[in-house]
């Protein structure tokens, strides 16, 4: 910085341009995307690497940016950059498998999933092409509703006690279970339920009802921690209003308390819907697969879609394109499941949640 | 006389009486349920615990000898996951709290909570149809050109379906629930730390290695701690990529790798009867016990420094 430079703002002096990363990064990108084309071009691998030209471009891009600016502006600066391109550049790693997955599942499941006897047909007496998934679509939606039956109100009423009611030893006690019972594996969950029905009915037992118990031992504790937070952002004033009209306890619960937190509560029970709906394990074990129909819960065995996954997977037969092509129709359809459930709950909370002075 | 008033009791009521009561009620049910897969669970696996040879698959000489390569399979896939996630995850995490603009922190934090709702047997036929196969050509450079190193010892695996791969999709499947706590640890951060960190001249990754990180540490440790319950517990993703053996190796290329608790209940569940269900439902029951002391040490972890962690 001599008299060269006279004009030069002091506070950007020694500083590398704001624009410098982006250009930065456009740049090593395009030149590992050339080399990678090239290569391509060239025979020596056999189609376009997108992915690895991405990763080693984003690479370079990391070199650079460090060294650049180690030149440039100092080590306390280029370490700084050196983070900042590698916070960005984990954020981008996590978003690959994302949209890899999602490609890949739409790529291999979408013409099966449309192609008319998928949403229509069971799988009795089909080898090979054709037939559908029916029988697995209506395994889940009633063993997953069984299932939010028995757990809402037991999830909802145990929230209840812990924020309204709950002191003491018990509560603690409750609070803690509930703790253990979110971390237990979803295939002990399983097993648990298959002891149960074992000692109880007999060896061989399997429903979509065992199915359905299985999952509200995982879907139990979802509900009591997402409903709690809920009740505990419900402000104290409203309840000592409540209070100070003369109304009693449980009709300010009933009428105050639980309307104002509805939107949250309903929020968190689609959310642990969409939790438990995907759940494999404990369904192959209790609920078992099978090919045929079945409507009713309590007796015989019942196909799940994560199950009619897993088997068209494992099992596929001799002609073993129409089981894969199957297996990623099916999972598109849990995926479909899973997304509304998903946009439903977001709707719901920002559309109807109570706006508190925040 | 007495001096002291009466104290004031609320009226009670037979609604009031009935509603705490099914409160209570649904609440104990949490205590029962619990109770019952307690002792289901080790009822049921008791003649699987004192099982005779003839009863284990392979040759194993007891139930221990049979579990062993499974525990150490469990652990060392759930611990490759979470070194692979980890660091990932703070990266994420950090990004969403500290780097990205304002406006696109929220929508970039719903992209990650999207990959938490994807199935697991989604994960799992994607891992074994999809990244397996992209993988091995990989595998095979590192085996020819690191082969040197024990973890990549030859022969490669020639389907790509190895404890690595399934390490990477584990991590794939943890990385949502850690990455959710991290943000939420550093986003309570004292402003006043940080503000003190800029007033100093700290740049950005100062003012994370000075003010954010040790402030969110014991949660950062918890947030792992959860991802590895997690893990341990995972059983589609694991039971669809890997190809199972009985071995105890640290090998992550080959086409011998040790099976987990979980998917060896899963592949072996279909054909088996009698004694052998019981056996599964022994090492169903090890599991529980390595995943409730793991959740334990996170539980401890994060009470004992609840007074000045943001994780609670």
């Amino acid at each position: 910085m001599t008299a060269a430079a006279p004009t030069a703002n002091a506070l950007t002096a020694g500083k590398l341009p704001r624009s410098a990363p982006w250009l930065i990064l456009i740049a090593s990108l395009a030149v590992m995307l050339g080399v990678f084309w090239l290569l391509d071009m060239a025979g020596i691998t056999e189609d376009f690497n997108w992915i690895g030209a991405i990763v080693l471009g984003a690479v370079l891009y990391v070199i650079v940016n460090y060294v650049l600016a180690l030149l440039v502006e100092g080590r306390r600066q280029g370490t700084d950059r050196l983070v900042t391109s590698l916070v960005s550049a984990a954020f981008v790693v996590a978003v690959i498998p994302l949209v890899w997955l999602i490609v890949t599942v739409l790529e291999s499941g979408l013409l099966t999933f449309l192609n008319g006897t998928f949403l229509t047909n069971s799988m009795r007496n089909v080898v090979g092409e054709g037939g559908g998934a029916l029988h697995a679509i209506v395994g889940t939606v009633l063993i997953t509703l069984l299932a939010g039956v028995i757990s809402v109100p037991i999830g909802i009423m145990t929230a209840i006690y812990l924020v309204e009611y709950g002191r003491g030893r018990l509560a603690q006690a409750i609070t803690f279970l509930v703790d253990v019972m979110t971390g237990i594996p979803s295939i002990v969950a399983g097993l648990a339920v298959l002891a149960f029905f074992v000692l109880v009915v007999g060896e061989g037992y399997r429903s979509g009802f065992a199915g359905s118990i299985a999952l509200s031992i995982l879907m139990i504790p979802v509900v009591v921690r997402s409903t709690e937070e809920i009740l505990k952002l419900v402000p104290n004033e409203l309840r000592e209003a409540s209070y100070a009209l003369g109304v009693p306890k449980w009709l300010t619960i009933v009428r105050i308390v639980l309307p104002t937190s509805l939107a949250g509560i309903t929020t968190g029970i689609m959310l642990s819907i969409s939790r438990v709906i995907g759940e494999t394990a404990p369904l192959l074990i209790v609920a078992g697969f099978t090919t045929s129909m079945n409507y009713d819960p309590f007796s015989e065995r019942m196909m799940s879609l994560p199950v009619f996954v897993y088997n068209s997977y494992v099992a596929p037969g001799v002609q073993s394109e129409f089981y894969f092509e199957r297996a990623w129709a099916g999972a598109l359809t849990l995926i479909l499941i899973v997304a509304v459930l998903n946009l439903v709950a977001r709707i719901v909370s920002h559309y109807f949640s109570p706006k508190l002075d925040r | 006389m007495t001096t002291a008033p009466a104290r004031i009791r609320g009226k009670q009521r037979p609604a009031d009486r009935i509603f705490s009561g099914s409160a209570m009620f649904a609440g104990s049910s949490i205590l029962v349920i619990l109770a019952a897969v307690a002792i289901f669970l080790i009822a049921q696996s008791l003649p699987g615990l004192v099982a005779s040879p003839d009863d284990l698959k392979g040759d194993a000489a007891n139930f221990w000898v049979y579990v062993g390569p499974l525990v150490f399979g469990t652990i060392w896939s759930a611990a490759l996951a979470l070194i692979i996630a980890l660091p990932i995850s703070i990266g994420i995490a950090l990004f969403i709290s500290h780097y990205a603009p304002r406006r696109l922190a929220q929508g970039l934090g719903y992209s990650i909570d999207l990959l938490a709702a994807v199935p697991s047997v989604v994960f799992g036929l994607w891992g074994g149809r999809v990244l397996a196969p992209a993988i091995q050509p990989f595998y095979d450079w590192l085996v020819t050109n690191l082969g040197w190193i024990p973890l990549f010892a030859p022969p490669v695996s020639g389907t790509g379906r190895t404890i690595l791969t399934v390490a990477i999709v584990l991590a794939v499947m943890i990385l949502p629930i850690i990455t959710a706590l991290c943000r939420e640890i550093f986003l309570q951060t004292p402003r006043l730390h940080e503000e003190a960190a800029l007033a100093l001249g700290a740049t950005r990754w100062e003012l994370i290695r000075m003010a954010v990180l040790p402030f969110g540490r014991s949660g950062i440790v918890s947030a792992s701690m959860l991802g590895l319950g997690r893990a341990l517990g995972e059983t589609m993703a694991v039971a669809m990529v890997l190809s199972p053996a009985t071995i105890i190796s640290f090998v992550l290329t080959s086409s011998q790798n040790p099976s987990t608790i979980a998917s060896n209940i899963a592949l072996n569940y279909p054909e088996a009867h009698g004694i052998g269900v019981n056996v599964l439902i022994a090492t169903g029951l090890v599991l529980f016990v390595i995943t409730f002391l793991v959740n334990a040490i996170a539980r401890w972890v994060v009470s004992r420094r609840a007074d000045f962690s943001g994780a609670n």
